[in-house]
């Protein structure tokens, strides 16, 4: 099976992206620098979106349609019928502070695919924001990282609770396949694996 | 010692191969630098001055002789013949090529040994008193926690790529050998009135840049929860810690800004959805790894007769200064000094670690430690073979009388090598050794710490040495900043400056003058710290810048 232009990695095959990710407006920003340097990462907490933002996004008005989480938010009541056919998604960025917004929402798993926006690959808050979409907020159905989603983590990201990983552009998604089986028995339990090693093998 | 079985084994073997396809990705230009960065880090592989530095682990400082051997044939094929044992119990090879480095993993694999997470943004090696399961003063033996620990943290998926560098240290006895205070997270296990096994955790200590004592989270936690629990604390560093100044990026930077008190609030409110979890330990696991940490087969050995001795004051001095007391009647734990006035401290040749594995094989059941003071320990060795042990030791330089003393010196690679320094530290730490030789004159000092860092890093634990010293960068020269008063143990203490930095050719005067200034004004019996925490610093400042005050 062949499936040609595709970044999107689903468990373990590549498969076609049936979700439309609505991206926010570019609003101009002061770029903070440190020692002559852009900062790479923003604070946890740092307001993102802005409420401006979040006004000008334009909701579409049908097909699969992944959300900025707040964009939902705002637009849920209006959304109800979409939401019920499992047209809604939504998404949000590593430094976003979720648990406040998250609340808002009615019942998380009526979203069939949540998103995960990572900046740099290094910035691991990724992982421990699906461990809590995972075990604090019980979310059953899809979870995906997108953004600057490499090969050599995604190990760790299926073990953090993700099961789908839109690969950077340009990247081959086909290559970073082998990197879901980089190690065959890890030792601590996580979130694809529950039970530490010594609870699943007699050793 | 802890043996691996297949499931450990094939992790490491994994390693291996994961790690030679990302290097030659890296090759094909693949990946970029910037990609390949936290990859290699996590591989104890760091680009340095000369050529790559290739940190390995060695997980709470436990060595077998044959481990030991393959660490000298690696420094023998790969290396130029030495390697450098660390202030965090791991071994920095300073010379190898980029091209060799799957091979030197490749051949550490084939003894049970590896370089994960020495370095990145992880969490580390897993640190411990180098006397544990010897020493009389032991509660808990703390190395099956910190094997437990080592095996929960190994490719940790949630926390592989942290704020910052992340350092765990355990210890289970009276005296604190393993600085849990100065630790990301510190571990100080015990027994409670009920006999129980519980755990005092520090949290938000740590030297470098900003040195701070850590706070007290849990007064006694019980064992069972000991990874869970560490679970949560990476979880709100991993989400709130700084990511945007590295220099602000570790622990106690975001415990300090939340207060302890909020910090455990946000810990405990995590805590709650993972306690009882399927990482909680149980009876049967932790048992199953303290077996492979039972005692060795002691013989019954004869106390060492000092009388026999007491003539001989080489040998004394080194007995009293290089021998550690032992749980068992007529054992003894003995430390080999690689602070010779010939060599960098830390650093041991290829047949130094030959001899090493051969005492350690002769004297005490094939097995070895590092200690953070980056010493070499023979924990179990019989009194009445000490002196035998002693003259072989000093023919392969191993028995300075020095342990504790002046010229135990604990020093970083500094300027020489590693290309985060601002300033060289061998050369100090060999100008104040050369220049404190006479034997009795540092006897008669007696306990002394002098720590040496290259940079603010601190990987030479300046801030708790007695005497600490940072190298600093002026204008691009190379000046020394004096710290006193730092300490380590269960009362460690945060050194203070002094005054203005020195340059190098002013290092070993200036330590006299301290030296001189302590002699003169000691009680009897006082220590050097004890005298520098009793009459303050301004006396030694006057003694050291004299008019320039």
């Amino acid at each position: 099976m062949t499936i040609l232009n595709s970044q999107l990695i689903h468990e373990q095959t590549i498969i076609k992206d049936e979700w439309q990710t609505i991206e926010l407006p570019k609003i101009t920003q002061e770029v903070k620098k440190q020692a002559g340097k852009v900062v790479l990462f923003k604070l946890t907490g740092e307001e993102y979106p802005t409420e401006e933002q979040v006004n000008q996004t334009i909701v579409p008005e049908s097909g699969k349609t992944l959300l900025p989480l707040k964009v939902l938010i705002k637009h849920q009541e209006f959304l109800k019928e979409r939401i019920k056919n499992k047209d809604i998604g939504f998404w949000f960025a590593t430094h976003e502070e979720i648990e406040s917004q998250i609340l808002l929402l009615h019942d998380i798993n009526l979203y069939p695919l949540i998103a995960v926006y990572i900046e740099k690959f290094s910035d691991g808050r990724i992982f421990s924001l699906a461990n809590q979409l995972r075990t604090k907020y019980r979310f059953k159905n899809n979870l995906r990282a997108f953004g600057d989603v490499l090969r050599d983590q995604l190990f760790f990201l299926k073990r953090s609770g993700f099961n789908s990983y839109l690969i950077r552009k340009d990247r081959n998604a086909k290559d970073a396949l082998k990197g879901l089986s980089d190690f065959s028995d890890p030792y601590q339990g996580a979130l694809d694996i529950k039970n530490p090693v010594w609870k699943r093998i007699k050793r | 010692m802890y043996k691996y079985d297949q499931i450990d084994q094939k992790l490491v073997d994994e390693r291996v191969n994961q790690y030679s396809g990302q290097l030659k990705r890296y090759l094909n230009n693949e990946l970029s630098d910037e990609e390949f960065r936290p990859l290699r880090l996590q591989n104890g592989l760091y680009i340095q001055r000369h050529a790559p530095m290739l940190r390995v682990a060695i997980p709470y400082g436990m060595l077998s002789s044959k481990q030991l051997r393959k660490l000298a044939d690696i420094a023998d094929k790969f290396d130029r013949g030495y390697g450098h044992f660390s202030t965090r119990q791991n071994i920095q090879f300073n010379w190898p090529k980029l091209e060799n480095t799957p091979k030197i993993l490749k051949a550490l694999a084939e003894v049970e040994m590896h370089a994960i997470q020495t370095s990145g943004n992880c969490i580390r090696n897993i640190t411990t008193d180098q006397f544990a399961g010897a020493t009389p003063d032991e509660v808990v033996d703390p190395r099956y926690i910190a094997e437990i620990i080592r095996q929960w943290s190994t490719f940790h998926p949630e926390f592989a790529l942290l704020p910052r560098k992340f350092k765990i240290s355990v210890t289970g006895s009276e005296k604190d050998r393993a600085l849990v205070q100065a630790h990301d997270i510190g571990l100080e296990f015990s027994k409670n009135p009920m006999g129980k096994m519980v755990i005092k955790v520090w949290v938000g200590g740590g030297l470098g840049r900003t040195p701070v004592i850590g706070s007290v989270i849990r007064e006694e936690l019980e064992w069972e929860h000991i990874l869970t629990y560490c679970e949560a604390i990476l979880r709100v560093y991993n989400l709130y810690g700084r990511r945007d100044n590295m220099y602000k990026a570790r622990i106690k930077i975001l415990v300090k800004s939340l207060g302890i008190d909020k910090f455990k609030e946000l810990v405990e409110k995590e805590w709650a959805f993972i306690m009882d979890g399927p990482n909680t330990i149980n009876e049967e696991e932790l048992n199953r790894v303290a077996s492979f940490f039972t005692a060795p087969d002691y013989k019954k050995s004869e106390p060492i007769n000092l009388d026999a001795f007491k003539d001989d004051k080489n040998f004394t001095q080194w007995l009293s200064r290089n021998t550690h007391s032992h749980k068992i009647k007529g054992y003894r734990s003995v430390t080999l000094s690689l602070k010779s006035n010939h060599s960098a401290p830390g650093d041991a040749t290829v047949d130094q670690m030959h001899a090493v594995a051969k005492l350690a094989d002769k004297y005490s059941f094939s097995e070895l430690r590092v200690s953070h003071e980056q010493n070499l320990i023979l924990a179990d060795v019989e009194e009445s073979l000490l002196y035998e042990l002693w003259q072989e030791a000093k023919l392969h330089n191993l028995a300075t009388p020095n342990i504790g003393l002046l010229t135990d010196i604990i020093c970083c690679p500094g300027g020489d090598f590693c290309s985060l320094a601002n300033a060289k530290s061998i050369p100090i730490a060999e100008s104040i050794q050369a220049l404190f030789d006479d034997m009795d004159y540092l006897h008669d000092i007696g306990d002394i710490s002098l720590n040496i860092s290259g940079c603010m890093n601190a990987c030479g634990h300046h801030h708790v040495g007695h005497i600490g010293v940072l190298g600093v960068d002026k204008d691009g020269s190379e000046w020394y900043q004096i710290t006193l008063g730092g300490d380590q143990g269960n009362n460690a203490s945060i050194g203070k400056v002094i005054g203005p930095s020195f340059s190098s050719e002013e290092m070993p005067i200036v330590v006299k003058k301290i030296i001189g200034v302590y002699v003169n004004q000691r009680h009897e019996d006082e220590l050097f710290i004890d005298c520098v925490k009793r009459i303050g610093i301004e006396p030694f400042k006057s003694g050291v810048y004299g008019e320039r005050v």
